[in-house]
């Protein structure tokens, strides 16, 4: 049963739109020592069946970015402008986030967009079973007997992999793995069209990781929601997502599908990370980080924010507008970049005086 | 005072840098009216003395003064021996804050050596400590503090300070200990460890500096407990009953049935001093929390749209524009007074940014 | 259980440490309390004194170890010895008249002030920021004003002058205890007074305090969590903020039993109502020891006990201690 300002499956919007629009979206901190513009006029679309990464540094704003799109953060947190535009089947018409009252706001969360979050055991409840939180979520949105509920509950269960006896389970009883599942499976109790994943295995050892990613997959294919995965993990998403969004300092550095930037990177930061970490086949060769450190968001320096460790900049950055453009060379026509002067084919400069690092410096990034 | 419990410092939460804490425009504004509060005290508590009308302890004998209301010559009234209340009240305010002070110092001191100790010993000695410490914990205070005094045959200054310090402790020592063993598995330490440097000196310059304001907390609240305990023990006849302190001044005008015979002057003053004292420690004590634990300060952060603030429960607020960039000099102007109005109560509209965006 | 079991060690030893410090102290204090205590009493027995001395340590009444093991097995009989000031009374016996009247007035007094402070402190910690917050100096000044100076202060004001309350006193004069119920109205409207001061005090320490961990705990990612979920307020405040914190809360009860307590003896004083707060000042007043001590023993054995009810229940209300079985 879908509430009242959400309508029947069957009258959405046409399915090619996105189901989660992002436009123009600007969030600050305010704090006593200035506004810190955590997310800066950032556009993003998700469309459905489509896994989207957002990949970046901590402290880059994709986790704010995220929770923003869902109003979710606190004070001293300030949306100051964009829209957030959902069109998921359920609704008649498509609405903007930023402009629902909070009984709106109550309904479509969960119900329509779903977060994993980061640290199992810090999101869920520890004085409630496993069983008590899933029909927590369920009552919250759908209505069914208490038996239905529970009957649900235990099905969730069963979708992720985990015992039905776990049930009676308190949190603080399960596995790290576990954990995760159970957030899984809460996070699908209400079919929703979008489950924002916020590094959901970043916790975990390397083996469960993969087991519950591979979950995570299989459930899409099923049940075929869209999946807004943040991680700082960028190897993960090569394999994992449709599309890749790098983001860093609050803005958006590159936009394309995961294999053109895994082949044809074009942004100096995004040819940074990829040079961060080594894969598996391959030619052995030295692993260069970034050096340096993201900028003070409260004043952020004119013009393009990565230019202080970017190998290949020069003057001319401190005044380009951080708008995102095609790249020309690419083979996929949505593979943007922020940054007018490099291709995926430029050359490195031989040697970059720079005013913070050595150059030979080997720091790995996080 | 009800003898409250100590106001809790979440001992994991990270420790203050020790440059904050010169920073006195940062702490909120309720610790700024604690302090002045307790300023205004500790002064009369120096000058009190010297200024007194009269001499505390000269009983004037003509009746018609015996219980006398407050009026021009006495401000404050007279006792029943015609002993002016006022004189009494600014020796009391010494005597009680400098007997609460050295307590304060004395059992903080323990404190920090048991809890350091505890915590760096680890093991045998830290299960024991530990014990210890909760075992004085949970045992009532003031009823030991009776027996303890009330067996000893002098019941005055030094008696009660040494009896309050030797309970005084183990609330602090506990919450110590938890911070230290936090500071002490952090890398920082494990490296200073690893060069060789002595646990004395790892103690001395790295752990301790970063406890500061966790042993201010501590000090405070062990001052707290002080003066709340020795006006109690004064109250029932547990000190020099020749002396001025803020309990006995209570005890005599108790004893003396200063209530029945309606002498209000006698028992509100006193009492209203220590209700006063121990609410600027309080309000101090809150200040100093939210300086070394972000999390309580974030809390406090002051949100306004359209005149209406926001709670951490409410959705993202969503704003139309956002304020101008402001300049470096301005943004510090503006985040000087911006702070001077944070803190609890709402004080101050200059509330952080409206809809209209206009700038401040 | 087992989580119970080790509170429950660890009381007995509290309760062991108090009975030995109870038995130390009147043996190594300068001073000598027999000579004090006869220069007052000239008219005891000689059993009496001879009672006293053997429970001071004096004039050799064997080693001290035996001393030790007939005081515990004294206290265990509950036999606190004679008392001295109204010789030959008894110790117990006048315990066992006052502790009732104690029992109930703080008890009673105490349990309502906390369930309204922590009530009270959810609302406050929920709408932190709003208009709860202007509360918050004078919920401080509440707190810091001692339990007996406000007494005297209520008492002047509503007794004294308005007549709205007895001035003191457990009943009214002349009636004698029973089971009637004049008696009984009588006793309740003068427990009304001092459970009020009792209340006023400590609801607002309740209160502060289960704010500072409301705020804490809605800090939590859980309670964000159950925010994203969609969930009603009701359920979010209460389910997952309010019972999470009410955890820290009951330990800071168990913590602060001892200061509630204390302070209502003081107070007791001011109203001259009949509990054990009387039998303290007369015991302070004419150093009658068997009677200090036996005070003492009684207070801190219901303190723990008491200590004890409420981690019983913590364990019902947080799985977490209940699985404390060691690492999991």
């Amino acid at each position: 049963m879908s509430a009242p300002t959400l309508g029947p499956v069957s009258s959405g919007p046409a399915v090619s739109g996105p189901v989660l629009d992002i436009r123009d979206f600007s969030v600050v901190y305010r704090t006593p020592g200035g506004d810190v513009r955590a997310v800066d006029k950032v556009n993003l679309a998700l469309h459905p069946g489509e896994v989207v990464g957002l990949a970046g540094e901590s402290g880059s704003g994709k986790s704010t970015l995220a929770y923003g799109a869902c109003r979710l953060l606190r004070p001293p947190a300030l949306i100051t402008g964009g829209s957030i535009r959902y069109a998921g089947r359920r609704l008649t018409t498509p609405a903007d986030v930023l402009k629902m009252r909070p009984e709106e706001l109550k309904r479509m969360r969960w119900r329509e967009i779903a977060i994993v979050f980061q640290s199992a055991m810090n999101a869920l409840n520890p004085v409630l079973n496993v069983r008590d939180q899933l029909v927590d979520v369920i009552h919250a949105h759908l209505k069914m007997t208490r038996e239905e509920a529970h009957d649900k509950a235990a099905s969730l269960l069963d979708l992720v992999g985990i015992p039905r006896n776990r049930l009676r389970s308190y949190p603080h009883e399960l596995s790290g793995g576990m954990r995760q599942r159970v957030m899984i499976a809460m996070a699908l109790a209400t079919d929703p069209e979008v489950v924002i994943m916020d590094e959901p295995t970043t916790a975990l050892d390397v083996v469960v990781q993969r087991d519950i990613l591979a979950q995570i997959v299989e459930l899409k294919e099923t049940l075929g929601f869209s999946i807004l995965f943040i991680t700082h993990d960028l190897s993960l998403l090569l394999e994992l997502a449709d599309r890749i969004a790098v983001m860093y300092a609050g803005q958006l550095m590159e936009v394309g599908t995961a294999d053109e930037i895994h082949r044809e990177p074009s942004h100096p930061y995004t040819k940074g990370l990829l040079n961060s970490f080594p894969s598996l086949r391959g030619p052995r060769r030295d692993l260069a980080g970034i050096p340096g450190s993201p900028p003070d968001l409260r004043n952020p320096p004119p013009g393009c924010p990565f230019l202080p460790r970017c190998d290949y900049g020069t003057d001319a950055c401190t005044s380009v507008g951080m708008s995102l453009a095609k790249v020309s060379s690419s083979a996929d026509p949505n593979h943007v970049t922020a940054c007018p002067f490099v291709l995926p084919d430029t050359p490195r400069p031989p040697h970059k005086i720079r005013a913070e690092a050595p150059a030979a410096a080997e720091e790995v990034t996080s | 005072m009800t003898l409250a419990v100590p106001v809790t410092v979440d001992p994991t939460a990270p420790a203050a840098r020790p440059q904050q804490l010169g920073r006195w425009r940062r702490l909120p504004l309720k610790a700024k009216v604690g302090a002045v509060l307790l300023g205004f005290f500790v002064l009369a508590a120096i000058i009190g003395p010297l200024v007194t009308p009269y001499n505390p302890s000269f009983q004037n004998p003509a009746p018609a003064l015996s219980m006398h209301a407050p009026d021009g010559a006495h401000l404050l009234g007279t006792t029943q021996t015609g002993q002016d209340v006022l004189s009494q009240l600014l020796v009391g305010i010494r005597l009680t804050l400098e007997l609460a002070f050295v307590v304060g110092v004395i059992a903080t001191a323990l404190s920090v050596l048991v809890g350091v100790t505890a915590a760096f010993l680890g093991g045998f000695w830290d299960e024991l400590l530990s014990l210890l410490s909760n075992v004085f914990l949970v045992i009532p205070a003031l009823p030991l503090l009776i027996l303890l005094l009330g067996y000893l045959p002098q019941k005055g200054q030094l008696a009660t300070i040494l009896v309050l310090s030797v309970l005084g402790w183990p609330w602090g020592a506990r919450v110590i200990r938890a911070q230290t063993l936090a500071i002490r598995n952090r890398d920082y330490i494990a490296a200073s460890r690893e060069t060789g440097e002595s646990s004395w000196r790892i103690i001395t310059y790295e752990i301790v500096p970063n406890e500061i304001s966790l042993i201010a907390a501590n000090f405070v609240n062990t001052v707290l407990y002080a003066i709340g305990a020795s006006v109690a023990l004064a109250f029932i006849g547990l000190a020099d009953l020749n002396s001025w302190s803020l309990g006995t001044i209570l005890y005599w005008a108790q004893s003396q049935q200063a209530l029945q015979l309606g002498a209000w002057w006698w028992f509100a003053p006193p009492g209203l001093a220590v209700a006063l004292i121990g609410t600027s420690l309080v309000l101090l004590n809150t200040g100093i929390d939210e300086l070394g634990n972000p999390r309580l300060r974030d809390a406090g952060v002051d949100l306004r749209l359209g005149g209406r603030r926001i709670r951490p429960t409410d959705p993202t607020p969503v704003m139309n524009a956002a304020p101008p960039r402001r300049g470096p000099v301005a943004a510090f102007l503006h985040s000087f007074s911006r702070s001077s109005l944070l803190g609890e109560g709402g004080l101050g509209e200059g509330g952080l940014g409206d809809e209209s965006g206009t700038s401040r | 259980m087992s989580f119970i079991i080790r509170r429950l060690v660890f009381y007995l030893i509290a309760a062991w440490v108090a009975l030995t410090a109870n038995f130390f102290i009147p043996r190594a204090m300068p001073g000598n309390a027999v000579q004090d205590i006869m220069s007052k009493f000239p008219s005891l027995q000689p059993s009496a004194y001879r009672a006293l001395e053997a429970m001071l340590g004096i004039g050799h009444p064997g080693s001290l170890w035996h001393q030790y093991v007939s005081y515990l097995n004294d206290v265990v009989h509950l036999n606190f010895g004679l008392d001295v000031t109204e010789y030959p009374a008894k110790v117990s016996t006048l315990l066992g008249q006052t502790i009732p009247w104690t029992l109930t007035l703080v008890g009673t007094a105490t349990v309502i002030a906390f369930l309204l402070g922590t009530g009270l402190g959810i609302v406050a910690g929920w709408r932190h920021g709003g208009w709860t917050d202007r509360l918050l100096p004078g919920l401080m000044f509440l707190q810091a004003i001692p339990y007996f100076f406000l007494a005297l202060v209520l008492l002047d004001l509503l007794a004294v002058n308005l007549h709205w309350f007895p001035i003191g006193q457990g009943y009214g004069q002349g009636l004698i205890p029973g089971w009637d119920w004049t008696f009984i109205s009588s006793a309740i409207y003068h427990s009304l007074l001092p459970a009020l001061t009792i209340v006023l005090t400590s609801v607002a320490g309740w209160m502060l305090q289960m704010r500072n961990v409301m705020i804490t705990t809605i800090g939590e990612d859980y309670v964000l969590a159950a925010q994203a979920k969609g969930l009603s307020s009701r359920r979010v405040v209460f389910t997952y903020a309010a019972r999470n914190a009410l955890l820290p809360q009951l330990q800071g009860f168990g913590l602060a039993l001892g200061f509630v307590v204390s302070g209502a003896l003081v107070m007791e004083i001011v109203f001259s109502y009949p509990g054990i707060g009387e039998l303290l000042l007369t015991a302070v007043t004419s150093n009658d020891f068997p009677l200090m001590q036996a005070i003492f023993l009684v207070i801190t054995f219901t303190v723990l006990l008491a200590n004890l009810v409420v981690d019983m229940i913590i364990v019902v209300a947080d799985p977490r201690a209940r699985a404390r079985e060691g690492a999991r």
